[in-house]
């Protein structure tokens, strides 16, 4: 949530600023590469100064910031790849900055910016389940049991618990992504259900992010 | 109406000018025509006038009044604008994409409402058919006449339109062009229309502006430039076939002479053949009661014998022609029915007039 209230307006500026989108880009990036467990670590000693080193606030500032490169990166590809026509007919029609992104770019451009949502969410559950480590409990406690126990059963089942948590997210947001498509923008075979796969820019399926962060 | 003075363009790094030091006036209700081969300036000068572009120094007044001094964005919401591309927005309906500037303007949802249905009547759309269409459900052609429409929703008194035809096949874009020279004579706006096709700035304008490597080789009426091409470029530019793009430029009933010159049946030949010598005609209609051609008597007929004439006796017309179509259309059907005059009649059918041939050559050759 606090992901898509910064990510989004992030992505939005990045598309009217090129310099600024390529360093926000890079940055976000980074983050994304640093391991979710590493990062957790990094979260202890800095939120110790606040008396909040484990637990539920360092999980939840280090999976706002996995979120945002997907946001970030969606948003600023979606908007900045609108057909330049549209853009020059908006303008010559005399609308401002701020009307242009309200009325047309964001509207055209949000099926892909809730497609960057729907992957920062599908992400966010795998490392979710990492944060049982720092005392953020959730699904990943079972999980890190099993393992402390050497018990393949409860490993399993909180594996599978996590993967239908991000299965039933991913098709959540899915049907959101198609409510908030523009009608004229919709495909016509997507009429029902969430056939709606809006091209991303980080290609990948949902399977793929798990198998990653386990 | 739109005055450019020594307007200029140069953009930072290129060597020379795109527009350089261009004067151009252009007269209320007047469609004027920026004619010339891609790269010459034509369209930077358009953008030039909605202050898409920035001019590096020159002038513009609308009505006398200079663009700079009018905020860029009320500036762009008082000029219609219609671009190649159309650009309707895709998550509008075609009555949102039509009411746009009217819903920046703060005009209510009804007013809007029923001024997109009256524009989409005077683009030729059933408003209830299509005001709640998605633009992805239209044709190109359609399309663009909703592009029209929606450059037309505040009545702004001028319009730019940057080759707004140039994306459609022959037949409909001729057809739009039609549609569009209708609606001109409606709502009489001051046009700068931008074109790379010859044929189609002649259809169009009411003044051509040739431009060149961003000067302005020749401004003038078509037919002007069709007869008097100033230099050799525009003579290229307007190609070899000019005497037939003239032809366009005129239509039957300006050139149909003797409309009075006819006979009817129980007249005698005599008649009939004083009557062409008289008007240095060879051939005379017959015409019905109702003033309706019904054949024809040649010099030689009327000469050979003297008798009374009847409908019956008449040689078969070669055609008709109408008085609206142009010399271009007649001169074909001339070819088609290798006579060397037709009649032309109204829209009643009435016989007003003979098209003879070497009179069209005639207008062809001289300077008009």
């Amino acid at each position: 949530m606090c992901a898509i209230l910064t990510g989004i307006p992030l992505g939005v500026i990045c598309s009217t600023n090129p310099r600024l989108a390529k360093f926000v880009l890079y940055v976000a990036s980074i983050t994304m590469t640093i391991p979710s467990v590493a990062l957790f670590g990094l979260m202890i000693p800095v939120l110790s100064l606040i008396g909040q080193g484990i637990g539920f606030l360092p999980a939840v500032t280090a999976l706002a910031l996995y979120a945002q490169l997907p946001i970030i990166r969606n948003t600023y590809t979606a908007i900045s790849n609108i057909d330049p026509a549209l853009r020059e007919a908006a303008k010559g029609m005399g609308m401002t900055t701020l009307e242009r992104l309200r009325r047309v770019e964001i509207p055209i451009a949000l099926p892909i910016i809730m497609a960057g949502v729907r992957m920062a969410v599908v992400i966010n559950i795998g490392i979710a389940a990492v944060s049982a480590y720092i005392g953020a409990g959730g699904l990943g406690k079972i999980i890190s049991r099993g393992i402390a126990q050497s018990d393949t059963a409860q490993i399993v089942a909180g594996a599978i618990l996590v993967s239908v948590l991000a299965i039933i997210a991913d098709y959540g947001i899915g049907g959101i992504q198609h409510l908030l498509t523009p009608k004229g923008l919709r495909t016509r075979s997507s009429a029902r259900g969430r056939r709606v796969e809006p091209q991303s820019a980080l290609s990948g399926t949902p399977s793929d992010f798990k198998q990653r962060q386990s | 109406m739109i005055t450019l003075r020594a307007l200029t363009k140069h953009f930072p790094g290129s060597l020379a000018p795109v527009v350089a030091g261009i004067d151009l006036d252009i007269g209320k209700g007047e469609i004027c025509v920026l004619l010339g081969p891609s790269g010459c300036g034509k369209t930077t000068t358009l953008k030039m006038i909605n202050r898409l572009i920035q001019p590096t120094s020159g002038k513009i007044f609308i009505d006398g009044r200079d663009t700079d001094e009018f905020d860029v964005v009320e500036l762009r919401r008082r000029i219609g604008y219609v671009i190649q591309q159309i650009g309707l927005f895709p998550n509008m309906t075609v009555e949102e994409n039509i009411s746009v500037v009217p819903s920046l303007l703060g005009w209510d949802k009804a007013k809007a409402r029923a001024r997109a249905a009256e524009l989409l009547e005077i683009v030729a759309l059933e408003p209830s058919m299509y005001l709640s269409r998605y633009p992805r459900d239209l044709s190109g052609g359609q399309q663009q006449r909703v592009g029209v429409a929606r450059a037309l929703a505040t009545d702004p008194p001028v319009m730019l339109m940057d080759e707004p035809f140039g994306a459609i096949d022959p037949i409909n874009r001729s057809l739009i062009q039609d549609e569009f020279l209708r609606i001109q004579t409606r709502v009489r706006k001051t046009i700068v229309f931008v074109s790379h096709d010859i044929d189609e700035a002649v259809k169009m304008a009411d003044k051509i502006a040739i431009f060149r490597n961003g000067h302005l080789e020749q401004v003038d009426s078509p037919d002007n430039i069709l007869a008097r091409p100033n230099n050799a470029f525009v003579a290229g530019f307007v190609g070899s076939d000019k005497a037939l793009k003239r032809l366009r430029l005129r239509s039957a009933g300006q050139v149909a002479t003797h409309g009075d010159c006819v006979i009817r049946a129980g007249q005698r030949s005599e008649v009939a053949d004083e009557l062409m010598t008289r008007h240095g005609l060879g051939a005379i209609v017959i015409v019905d009661d109702q003033g309706k051609p019904m054949g024809f008597f040649s010099k030689e007929q009327a000469d050979s014998e003297a008798f009374t004439l009847s409908a019956d006796q008449a040689l078969p017309l070669p055609g008709a022609v109408k008085l609206e179509d142009d010399l271009r259309s007649v001169v074909s059907s001339m070819f088609a029915s290798g006579s060397s005059w037709l009649p032309a009649i109204d829209q009643q059918g009435r016989f007003r007039g003979y098209l003879v041939q070497s009179a069209i050559e005639q207008l062809v050759r001289d300077s008009a």
